[in-house]
């Protein structure tokens, strides 16, 4: 007992040496760590505790056990909405835009003039949300005037105009389109420059070794690679599919039609921001923190690195 | 032997060359698609009251004005605030939130890059996982942070918690390890001190690393509602985002159209032209942005 006390203090006095011997290495990092802490790190961990208490501001926050995820997942007929709403679009945006995204770096990557197209695709994700709102009302405007019914009409494919943004059933694909338009983020940035610098010797030797056309060239060449920038774009591409919040506000109004622009985040914002009901709301950050973590993670283990050459 | 060579190549050189038109074709239709409501947008801002609500829908404008933009001026002055007020807002956040976010990671990326230290594998993986999660999580306990150290309606709130992304320093870090050790160890030998290192021979290096930074902060800070939204008070300290939708007046209102389009143009430039002007060092930043697992 008395050795292990021993070696223990022995261990730390090491790590003491060891710390001050680096101490240049926390001084340049001191800045950054400490805002890093304050409000990310202690931010996670106090919406976990939040998120089990009764919290209004006003009063201090009152431990109520699981009550508000019984109350989240039991009787929140809304947030349920607002789930299903934000795994629907997640579920098709996220892997539409992930693809796409790499199918257009790759077919840049086969062209010239490729910075001109690259901020082509790029530019839309840097657009203000509030800025382009003013844009999508007038293409999805419910009446004859908006540009995509007047075309549709024109084309005979539709007789009536219809009501983009206020018809329960076409707001979300409404949604899901302008997110899309927007989703060449940092992940296709990514792409495009990590698909340049695949050494043009190695596909020679591919073709020395059989390979017969560019799609097998892309699955056994390229996407071996590529795996630390499709990782990241994974992550990428997952945190924003559950970030619909701006679009689906600017275009659906709040509180949407039916709830039919509902997401998690609108949710959240809701009960933390219009209602202060702050242990509630952090039952809701703490599910979207678990489903954003938990699918990076899985991403994770499916572009793993280790055991490759 | 060489012209039958030729020969047997020319054919197929020739089908490839269509296949390469086509594409050509298709990448350009796709980005003139993506285009489009950009292009809508810089239109709509020149044109004159009669050609924004004519029927049948025009697309282009074709008598330019630049009316809008006198007329946004006039609708915001009406109030206590004049419109001004709100670019100078955004502006003057969003450069210090560039400035600092530089500097702070890069500082920061320098020892985790090329330090050996204990807690520097811990520290990155922190740095990794917050990437991983949408930052919205964390909205309450900043919210109350920035309320406890009475930053609320000031401009702080809207800058320092914004300064230490996980997104910025993950990029400078990955981009600074590729670089050899070499150039530092030759620096020591001369008896520099690791400032020096940094100021002299670290920084000249990493700058496709802090423009790209630079880049990604800009665009964020730049439309961030979340913080004016949440973190402010009066009119006096929002920003361009807010101040747009304000002129907006929510969602279906009409009223002043071409004031809208004028500040929504002005929403929009900077971003497309900072990206512009810095896309050749982001994308060779974009190299070394990798996860590896």
């Amino acid at each position: 007992m008395k050795g292990m006390w021993r070696r223990a203090a022995g261990r730390l006095t090491r790590l003491g040496q060891e710390m001050k011997r680096h101490r240049v290495s926390y001084c340049f990092m001191a800045p950054y760590l400490v805002l890093f802490f304050v409000f990310t790190v202690i931010p996670v961990i106090t919406a976990i505790y939040l998120s089990f208490t009764y919290f209004n501001v006003l009063e201090p926050p009152r431990w109520i056990g699981w009550s508000n995820y019984r109350l989240l997942f039991l009787e929140d007929d809304v947030f349920l909405i607002a789930l299903k709403n934000t795994l629907v679009f997640a579920v098709i945006a996220g892997p539409v835009g992930y693809i796409a995204s790499f199918m257009l770096a790759w077919l840049i990557n086969q062209l010239r003039f490729r910075a001109a197209y690259t901020l082509a695709f790029y530019v839309p994700s840097i657009t203000s949300g509030i800025a382009m709102a003013v844009v999508w009302m007038y293409f999805f405007s419910s009446d004859r005037l908006g540009l995509i019914n007047y075309v549709l009409i024109n084309l005979g494919i539709i007789n009536e105009p219809v009501l983009w943004l206020h018809d329960k059933d076409t707001i979300l694909p409404v949604i899901i389109i302008v997110s899309l338009w927007m989703s060449m983020g940092a992940g296709f940035l990514a792409f495009v420059a990590g698909l340049k610098n695949v050494p043009d010797e190695l596909y020679e030797a591919g073709k020395m070794d059989g390979i017969r056309n560019k799609l097998e060239e892309m699955w056994l060449i390229t996407v071996p690679l590529m795996k630390p920038q499709l990782l990241f774009g994974a992550v990428m591409a997952v945190v924003g599919s559950f970030q619909v919040f701006g679009v689906a506000m600017q275009l659906a109004g709040f509180p949407s039609p039916l709830y039919a622009g509902h997401t998690i985040l609108t949710h959240l914002h809701d009960y933390a921001f219009i209602r202060y009901e702050m242990g509630y709301a952090s039952a809701i950050s703490v599910v979207l923190f678990a489903i954003t973590f938990g699918l990076s993670r899985i991403f994770m283990k499916v572009f793993s690195t280790h055991g490759d050459y | 032997m060489a012209a039958l060579r030729r020969k047997k190549r020319f054919p197929r050189h020739r089908r490839l060359k269509w296949g390469r038109v086509m594409l050509y074709v298709f990448m350009t239709a796709v980005a003139a698609f993506m285009a489009m409501p950009i292009i809508y947008l810089v239109s709509s801002a020149f044109k004159p009251i009669e050609e924004l609500f004519v029927f049948p829908p025009r697309f282009f404008v074709q008598h330019p004005t630049t009316r809008n933009f006198v007329e946004l001026l006039l609708a915001v002055s009406g109030s206590s605030v004049p419109f001004s007020r709100f670019a100078f807002n955004s502006v003057f956040v969003s450069s210090v939130t560039v400035l600092g976010s530089v500097v702070l990671s890069s500082m920061a990326a320098y020892p985790l890059a090329k330090h050996r230290f204990p807690g520097k594998d811990l520290i990155f993986l922190g740095i990794v996982s917050a990437l991983m999660f949408a930052p919205e999580v964390t909205q309450i306990p900043r919210y109350l942070v920035v309320n406890k150290l009475g930053l609320i309606d000031t401009y702080g709130a809207l800058i320092i918690p914004n300064l230490a992304g996980a997104l910025g320093l993950f990029l400078t870090k990955q981009f600074l390890e590729q670089i050899p050790g070499v150039l530092l160890e030759a620096a020591r030998v001369d008896g520099a001190s690791e400032w020096t290192v940094f100021t002299k021979v670290i920084m000249p290096i990493i700058k496709p690393a802090c423009a790209t930074v630079a880049m990604l902060v800009f665009v964020a800070a730049w439309n961030d509602t979340f913080s004016p939204l949440v973190f402010t008070r009066s009119e006096a300290m929002k920003t361009l985002p807010l101040a747009v939708q304000t002129v907006a007046g929510g969602p279906g209102v009409v009223a002043r159209t071409g004031a809208v389009m004028a500040a929504s143009f002005v929403l929009t430039m900077p971003t497309i032209v900072v990206f512009l002007l810095l896309q050749r060092l982001v994308l060779e930043t974009m190299v070394h942005s990798g996860i590896k697992a």
